[in-house]
């Protein structure tokens, strides 16, 4: 289980990692590797070149604005998931991407590598979909903005030209004290989730739900918006009525069976971790302590 | 200490065995040190890889090794005819047997005209590296015609089914029963009979570095292997048979062993292809199988399809078992029919049983072969038994434990002489032990008896939990013999030499206990070559929990031995009376007074010397062998509680408590027993709710990486409970009982009755192992459906 | 071929790698650091881990020119110069953390990491830190074990560590 033979590029510049890109087919970009090289020593790919982006630290970090969170494509999990800044304006990340792989692949595998390798199952879409992320690719004609919805164009499949890379992504935060939840079931600690639910919720004054965001992950061939889950809710205080016709609309939801589940079972446990998110998310003990 | 009563100096070095010594093997281990088989290396080293099949059947019409052998850094492209010329024949021999030879069931050292199942090696590359030789097997291109695949080893011997290899007439590889006593009278007369259909699966071995070879030619001809292995005799053997060289010349030792567990027991065609291809090459090869191909070419124990019915009388007691077994022998049979024989022979366990029957047929399927993953068939003869208990149970309403000991042997029947014969015709004896009072002791400390209540309280919080039990016997320390030799250097330095095979059990630390003892030292500096045909000369290997039996009781009878020799020695040399001496931390001392001798000089002496007085009436050398002989087996027994907790939506078991006894007899180091029981309980949850090596219609295989073949993580383990008895075998000089084998047999049958027992208000019955969260969140739906068709309601 | 320049264990090496040799196969053997095992090669065993520049990886999915200009550490240097084993080591001997061994260098630098960033970690985030190390040996529970009984020990950790 030895990586097949390829060309390596050590990009210095963001300009020089696309014009190689640009210019060799089959070309991959070497993030932090931890799904690629797998791939490449179980030799289910063979690039010709790889373009390790690693020294690029311009595209690492983290930045957050009263409108804006910007996480650089080469910030690693465990960054995102120790950013005590990032915590404070969207605490659902440290929550889920502790949930990622285990510390070893945390500790290398970053944000913009999970987009593009883009499992259905992965924290990091689910997220991403969840706030309605912009991605921004740069491509030798400079950087351009796909919203995420775009960006997720099937299975596996990002919306992205093969010399463009992603270089961030950006999202609104929600308004300080918001309810989110995340929970996954998964065979074992750290294994990729059969389902998984993220929800955020923002009330009004009167405890109204004005704004809701579910996303689903592992049920289907994508991560998915729970639209019609998301409209049980707002308008409501989140009653238990509500919450229930939200979890029995879940069979709205496209599922593909695999291995490890068929589409019953699948949507049985995505309604298990939408019960368990949504209790997390309109906890406002919970929500009120991410405020502070 | 008491034990010395009879010496009255109480000088005497403290006694090791007994104690949690920490062990000898651990230095070189945790400093990066150690020397495992991949960190050998010889003077211009060329490393392997394996072309293998990528079909489960297919004609293999070319082979076309051109593009491979133009590549650049490649020096050998090999198929079986090319290493022929090496080879006494190109089909390996039969494991593990007296008799050896090839039989149509026995594997090819490299297939070229038929593959019969996923893996099986082809062709041999050697290249200047494993990452060369890896892309020069991808150059290899092989023409094949698909031929029908046999995948379901229930359906192999269907009218029409296809054979799984051309040669054979039909996939039957073996029928065979085994039995005793009125089976149908014991069913015509029972108040009660109960049936069921059982399906158990086992997965791989995994231990945690794979199999592999090194090749060493040397000069003048002989030939030296390294070889990942449970068996360097064994290896050393085959392989005399196998290659056309001088026994003398060839030399098979076992370097660090990252894990055994059973897979490592037999001979493979790449332990033969590798000594083979040096011998052609003139050059020294590695090859090291890397995970994939653990999953693909690493014997499995997979599936064995039980039909059983059980009868019993108005009390729960055992009148009779009956039943038939289909096993899954895969496309071929390194060893013979050893792990479906265990399977059905150890079924009655530590039970009373009247009368039994079964009638079992071994089948080829187009799969990895079978042989015996730790437990070795055992577990699934615990599960059976275990699960028919519990059917019983539940359907009479008898306590789970009450009807256990209603059937357990006990203690005062020991020895107890079961009606079946082991594969030799020798009688199955228990030879000792007392199963009741391990059981009562288990529910005791894990609460049996207040379980029902908290279940109770549990539901009325929508909570399921569950507890379940299971006892189990494994017979440990099969012979015939294992070696062991102790010596005395000049430098005072004790040496053991073994047959017995080091694999990360601890045996060096056990065994170097056991010699200290004898000879009144500390553990600590005696040195432990296990695994070394040119060392010690015949042996046998590590298999059946044998080792701490067969060679703890050869190396102190020959410890024991050199300790006599050594205080004659010192007798004639000082002129003291024999009963006037002893042994003393690397001393023969005058018990008073101050006259001594070292065990070095006395090495020194006894070594002789030309010219000089010998003394007389002794031996040379200080040093003695034993190979001590039985032919009976030592009974260990162990009873496991597990507790678990259910979520019905998910299937999720979360195991919440485990309480495990063992009881191995003497136990020579407590702190390396207890690593083996929890090991292998793990081993055995992984077996009740995770491992699972799944195939595909066509026989493809579906898990072949961790990510999908789920081992057990420090995350999904509670902390065990483990409580020791230690009932001494009567039939071995050290009372112990092997100890490798007894935590993982009775621990999926535990935890699967415990899962069982918390889906009671779904009358859920669990006849399988694995058993997947989406399994059992079926079950459960089935139950629910069939019971309550008006609503899901909780209770 | 690719020029690297790096830092192992406090040792500086320098030389010439194909650009497709892991880091775990440099260590191994072209550095002979053969301490660092490799149990699956596709990023799940952990017994390949490594700390690079302060941080635990796999050596399997990591390439060895990715580590050109970086500080390693292998399990080769954990024990002192006079062969005087970590804290950590002593407490897998004394509590049996370890069987065959082959995993045990994995699990050692991963827990380096977890005792030098939590110096007394709850039995939990010890189980959690490892669950990505396989042991088919001890159950892990001896593992746990000796952690536990290293953590909160006065000059323990995390200086020594």
């Amino acid at each position: 289980m030895k990586p097949p033979p390829f060309e390596y590029v050590r990009a210095s510049t963001l300009k020089e990692a696309i014009s190689t890109l640009s210019h060799n087919e089959d070309a991959r970009i070497l993030a932090g590797g931890q799904s690629l090289m797998a791939m490449m020593n179980l030799r289910y790919i063979f690039p010709s070149i790889l373009v390790d982006i690693n020294e690029l630290h311009e595209l690492a970090g983290i930045s957050v604005s009263p409108e804006r969170v910007r996480i650089g494509a080469m910030t690693r999990q465990r960054a995102i998931e120790t950013s005590q800044t990032l915590a404070e304006v969207a605490p659902i990340f440290a929550e889920a991407v502790h949930l990622v792989g285990h510390r070893q692949t945390r500790n290398r595998g970053t944000i913009g590598g999970s987009l593009c390798h883009l499992d259905p199952a992965a924290e990091l879409p689910t997220l991403a979909l969840l706030y309605d992320c912009t991605i921004e690719a740069t491509g030798p004609n400079g950087p351009r903005r796909i919203a995420v919805a775009d960006f997720i164009t099937g299975y596996m499949t990002p919306g992205i030209a093969p010399d463009e890379i992603v270089t961030a992504v950006e999202f609104g935060p929600w308004k300080p004290g918001h309810g989110y939840g995340f929970h996954e079931f998964a065979r074992r600690h750290g294994d990729f989730a059969i389902a998984s639910a993220a929800v955020l919720i923002e009330r009004a004054a009167d405890r109204t739900i004005e704004r809701v965001a579910i996303c689903m992950g592992g049920v289907g061939s994508v991560p998915q918006r729970h639209v019609s889950g998301e409209a049980a809710l707002i308008g409501t205080k989140g009653d238990v009525a509500a919450v229930a016709l939200a979890v029995e609309r879940c069979a709205q939801l496209d599922y593909v069976a695999d291995f490890h589940g068929g589409e019953e079972y699948r949507l049985s446990v995505a309604r298990t971790m939408l019960r368990r998110s949504l209790a997390d998310a309109l906890d406002e003990t919970r929500s009120g302590k991410a405020a502070a | 200490m008491a034990e010395n009563g009879t010496r009255a100096s109480g000088r005497n070095h403290a006694k090791s065995v007994g104690q949690r010594v920490t062990r000898i093997e651990d230095g070189p281990l945790l400093t990066g040190h150690g020397e495992f088989l991949d960190d050998i290396v010889l003077p211009d080293l060329l490393h392997c890889a394996f072309v293998r099949s990528p079909l489960a059947h297919a004609r293999v019409d070319s082979i076309d090794l051109e593009a491979a052998r133009a590549l650049p850094g490649v020096h050998a492209v090999l198929t079986l005819e090319d290493l022929m010329p090496k080879l006494r024949s190109g089909r390996m021999p039969l494991g593990a047997s007296p008799v050896g030879g090839q039989n149509k069931s026995t594997p090819f050292v490299l297939s070229g005209k038929e593959v019969a199942y996923v893996g099986e090696p082809m062709v041999l590359v050697v290249a200047g590296s494993r990452y060369i030789a890896e892309d020069a097997a991808a150059l290899v291109n092989i023409a094949f015609s698909s031929l029908p695949v046999v995948s379901d080893a229930r359906k192999a011997l269907a009218a029409g089914a296809p054979v799984c290899r051309t040669e054979l007439d039909s996939n039957l590889m073996s029928n065979f029963q085994v039995g005793y006593g009125d089976v149908d009278e014991a069913f015509a007369s029972a108040a009660h009979v109960f049936e069921d259909e059982l399906w158990q699966h086992r997965g791989c071995g995994h231990s945690m570095e794979g199999r592999g070879v090194v090749a060493e030619v040397r000069p003048g001809g002989e030939l030296c292997i390294w070889s990942s292995t449970q068996m360097p005799h064994d290896v050393y053997y085959m392989l005399a048979g196998m290659l056309r060289i001088e026994q003398e010349k060839l030399r098979v030792i076992t370097p660090d062993v990252g894990g055994g567990f059973g897979p490592k027991y037999c001979f493979y065609p790449e332990e033969a292809a590798l000594p083979a291809a040096a011998l052609l090459l003139r050059r020294n090869l590695k090859w090291v199988e890397d995970r994939r191909e653990t999953f693909i070419s690493s014997i499995q124990e997979r599936d064995q399809y039980w039909s059983m019915q059980i009868a019993v009388d108005a009390e729960g007691t055992l009148l009779g078992l009956r039943g038939s077994m289909i096993h899954d022998q895969g496309a071929y049979a390194p060893k013979p029919i050893n792990l479906p024989y265990n399977s059905v022979t150890a079924v009655t366990g530590p039970y009373i049983l009247p009368a039994y029957r079964m009638d079992v047929d071994v089948v080829h399927t187009n799969k990895v072969p079978v042989s015996s993953v730790r437990g070795a068939g055992y577990p699934q003869a615990a599960f059976t038994m275990e699960r028919m208990l519990d059917l019983v149970a539940v359907k009479l309403g008898i306590d789970r434990a009450d009807i256990r000991r209603r059937n357990l042997i006990p203690a005062d029947k020991m020895p107890y002489t079961k009606k079946l014969q082991a594969r030799s015709g020798a009688s199955l004896v228990y030879d000792s032990g007392d199963y009741p009072a391990a059981q009562a002791q288990v529910i005791a400390a894990a609460g049996w008896p207040d379980f029902p209540e908290r279940q109770k309280k549990a539901l009325e919080e929508g909570r399921y939990i569950g507890i379940g039990l299971a006892n189990a016997v494994k017979g440990t320390g099969r012979g015939p013999f294992e070696s062991g030799a102790v010596r005395i250097s000049q430098d005072g330095k004790v040496s053991i030499f073994t047959g017995a095979t080091a694999m990360g059990q601890g045996i060096a630390t056990a065994l170097a206990q056991i010699c200290a003892d004898e000879l009144e030292i500390g553990p600590e500096g005696i040195s432990v070559t296990a695994g070394d045909t040119a060392r010690t000369e015949i042996g046998l290997g590590g298999f059946a929990s044998r080792q701490m039996v067969t060679a703890g009781s050869s190396v102190k009878l020959a410890a024991k031995a050199v300790a006599e020799k050594a205080i004659k020695a010192a007798s004639k040399i000082l002129s003291v009376p024999e009963s006037d001496l002893e042994l003393d931390d690397g001393y023969v001392r005058k018990k008073t007074g101050n006259q001594s001798i070292s065990l070095g000089e006395l090495a020194r002496v006894l070594r002789g010397a030309p010219g000089y007085a010998f003394p007389e009436g002794l031996e040379p050398g200080l040093e003695a062998t034993i190979r001590w002989r039985t032919d009976a087996l030592s009974y260990a027994n162990a009873c496991h509680v597990a507790e678990v907790e259910v979520d019905p939506d998910l299937g999720q078991v979360t195991i919440t408590r485990y309480v495990a006894l063992n009881d191995s007899g003497r136990m020579i180091n407590p702190m390396i027993v207890e690593g083996q029981v929890q090991g292998g309980i793990v081993h055995g949850i992984g077996n009740a709710l995770y491992e699972f090596m799944g195939y595909d219609d066509e026989a493809q295989p579906l898990t072949t990486t961790f990510q999908e073949y789920l081992m057990v993580t420090a995350t999904e383990v509670p902390n065990l409970e483990t409580i020791y008895c230690e009932t001494l075998a009567p039939g071995n000089p050290i009372g112990a009982k092997g100890v490798g084998e007894t935590g993982t047999i009775p621990a999926a049958a535990a935890i699967i009755s415990a899962v069982e027992n918390a889906l009671a208000p779904f009358g859920v019955r669990i006849s399988q192992t694995p058993v997947s969260p989406e399994t059992l969140f079926k079950l459960i739906n089935t139950a629910r459906q069939a019971s309550q068709p008006h609503s899901d309601s909780q209770s | 071929m690719q020029e690297i320049t790096l830092l192992v264990n406090n040792r500086p090496y320098s030389g010439t790698v194909e650009a497709r040799t892991t880091l775990a196969d440099f260590l191994r053997h072209s550095l002979g650091l053969k301490g660092t095992h490799l149990g699956c090669e596709h990023g799940v065993c952990g017994a390949c881990t490594v700390i690079v520049d302060g941080a635990s990886v796999r050596g399997c999915l990591m390439l060895a020119v990715q580590a050109e200009g970086a500080i390693v550490e292998t399990v080769e240097g954990l024990a002192a110069e006079d062969g005087t084993l970590h804290l950590l080591q002593e407490a897998f001997s004394r509590e049996h953390g370890l069987q065959c061994g082959f995993c045990t260098p994995g699990m050692l630098m991963t827990l380096i990491e977890l005792l030098r960033e939590t110096p007394s970690p709850t039995e939990m985030e010890v189980r959690e830190a490892i669950s990505g190390n396989l042991c088919r040996c001890t159950g892990y529970q001896s593992i746990v074990r000796a952690v536990l009984s290293v953590t909160g020990r006065p000059g323990g950790a995390p200086g020594d560590l």
